[in-house]
């Protein structure tokens, strides 16, 4: 950060979002209330186009498929006027086995401001910031630098999810401070559950992770959580917020419980479930929601699930991380 | 706070010591309330409805425009709606300086489409928020006219704009720095130059 004229704020000295882990709380602060002017600038217009970032350019380069996450980053993009071009592993030179670096190199060299970046590998994102960090790009001059963005890495992180969460809960409940959170399923193969937890430890919340001893990772332990395998017993210890996890068959090989239906009576958000929580508590799923299994379908069709709150906090989040990361002055 | 309000970093131009009150707390009251007779004659001069709508720069702008509202009011009995518009986004500089924190932006619900729109700011210098507000201004509706009312105009425009309403014009060197401070953010009312 340069601290250069302290009356216009000196930005959040934000180089890349890789992950939650290590994000300050006024950075993540920032952030949320960046997301929330970004809601109040677009409502009731019928222009919804910001000249913000005309001239930049976002590529988003997913070697996983996605939905909701690649079209709220380039509907982000567009919307602050930034060029935005979608790069898929299945249509690229990926597939004719060009390797991580050399991929990323070439959108680097092809003019990119900001790389967002889906990878089944952990640390994917990482090791591309790395890389891009250590040439010189010749269309951003001597200080220049491509910024990259996490969009999730294998069952490492997923940030923006956890911010476009934390300002759900925001919206939902006034506060994140002090709210108690469960977060349950699949924890061991979730980088949501992981980007939340450091989020929302940060941002001053308690989280409870919820799950089968199978479906934990290694190392939970150091994690600024309480861990519980009795979802009964959370739910009726009243939380704010209940986050379900989707079970991530395609992940598993190998036999983490009995059978579906076995999960889905002990781990499932069943409607008699729901209907004990406190009458303000509200119900995330990041998507794609496998209803029937982690969630009833009653209870994500009702009035306290915020799952599409989720989807459009997504568009907000993404545009305060892209300004933050694009508009000001370079961040050394 | 609006960049504006301070000069260039200079060397030793202003003093630390040498601070001139320009407007003190009732001073500020009456300025405030001349502007709004200035707003009412200038757009309803025989009590006739030009739907005005005052729209504040953050940050005390925002305020600004609340109290002229409020005398306003206190005038003719109408009631005038009152917003706020963050012109941040529509800044020519952001990539010149670490990146700008956002602030609130609130269009009156009956909207700006055919009203007569005044902006209103504390200090009017290079001109470049005001640039940024009418480009904002236009992604929200078509407003009939747009004015400019400014507690202070400093000088030292690098853009054709000007105010329609000026409550004190202040000579200044570009390395001096306007202070205005309002009670609603720093507790008491007052215009310095330092």
């Amino acid at each position: 950060m340069t601290g250069t004229d302290t009356s216009t704020g000196t930005g959040i000295g934000l180089r890349h979002l890789l992950s939650t882990d290590g994000l300050r709380r006024e950075q993540a602060v920032a952030l949320l209330d960046t997301a929330a002017n970004m809601e109040q600038a677009l409502t009731g217009r019928t222009v919804r186009k910001l000249p913000t970032l005309r001239g930049r350019t976002v590529v988003t380069l997913f070697y996983e498929n996605s939905t909701r996450t690649r079209v709220s980053f380039e509907v982000a993009g567009k919307w602050m006027s930034a060029d935005t071009i979608n790069v898929s592993a299945s249509a690229s030179s990926v597939s004719k086995g060009e390797s991580l670096r050399d991929t990323a190199s070439t959108l680097a060299a092809a003019g990119t401001d900001c790389l967002v970046v889906r990878h089944p590998a952990s640390g994917a994102p990482h090791r591309i910031a790395a890389w891009l960090d250590h040439v010189a790009h010749s269309h951003l001059g001597a200080e220049g630098h491509v910024a990259v963005v996490n969009a999730g890495d294998g069952t490492h992180e997923h940030p923006t999810q956890a911010l476009l969460d934390a300002a759900t809960l925001r919206a939902r409940l006034g506060r994140v401070e002090g709210a108690h959170v469960a977060v349950v399923g699949d924890i061991l193969h979730s980088r949501v559950a992981r980007s939340n937890a450091h989020l929302l430890a940060t941002l001053g919340a308690r989280v409870t992770l919820v799950a089968p001893p199978t479906l934990l990772p290694v190392g939970v332990a150091g994690w600024p959580v309480e861990i519980s395998h009795d979802l009964d017993a959370v739910l009726t210890s009243g939380p704010d917020a209940v986050m379900m996890l989707r079970v991530q068959a395609e992940r598993m090989h190998g036999g983490f419980f009995p059978s579906a239906r076995e999960y889905a009576i002990r781990f499932g958000l069943s409607e008699a479930r729901a209907d004990r929580l406190p009458d303000h508590a509200v119900v995330l799923h990041p998507g794609p929601a496998v209803r029937g299994m982690e969630i009833a379908s009653a209870v994500a069709d009702s009035s306290r699930a915020a799952i599409s709150d989720q989807v459009t906090a997504g568009v907000h989040v993404r545009m305060a991380v892209l300004y933050h990361l694009l508009a000001g002055e370079d961040v050394a | 706070m609006p960049s504006r309000r301070r000069g260039e970093p200079g060397s030793d131009a202003a003093g630390a010591e040498g601070e001139r009150e320009l407007l003190s707390a009732a001073d500020l009251a009456r300025t405030v309330a001349r502007v709004a007779h200035e707003i009412i004659e200038r757009n309803a001069p025989d009590g006739a409805t030009a739907r005005v709508v005052l729209l504040g720069l953050p940050t005390r702008g925002t305020f600004l425009a609340r109290r002229l509202a409020e005398r306003i009011g206190e005038i003719t009995g109408a009631t005038v709606p009152t917003g706020t518009l963050d012109p941040t986004l529509y800044r020519d500089d952001l990539r010149l300086r670490p990146t700008r924190a956002l602030a609130e932006t609130e269009i009156p619900a009956v909207g700006i489409d055919d009203a007569v729109v005044v902006l209103v700011d504390d200090v009017l210098f290079s001109g470049r928020t005001v640039r940024a507000a009418l480009d904002a201004l236009r992604d929200h509706g078509r407003p009939r006219a747009v004015q400019l009312a400014v507690l202070v105009d400093r000088g030292h425009r690098e853009l054709p704009i000007r105010a329609d309403y000026v409550g004190k014009n202040v000579p200044t060197n570009r390395t001096e720095d306007v202070a205005v401070r309002l009670v609603e953010v720093d507790g008491e009312d007052g215009v310095s130059l330092r």
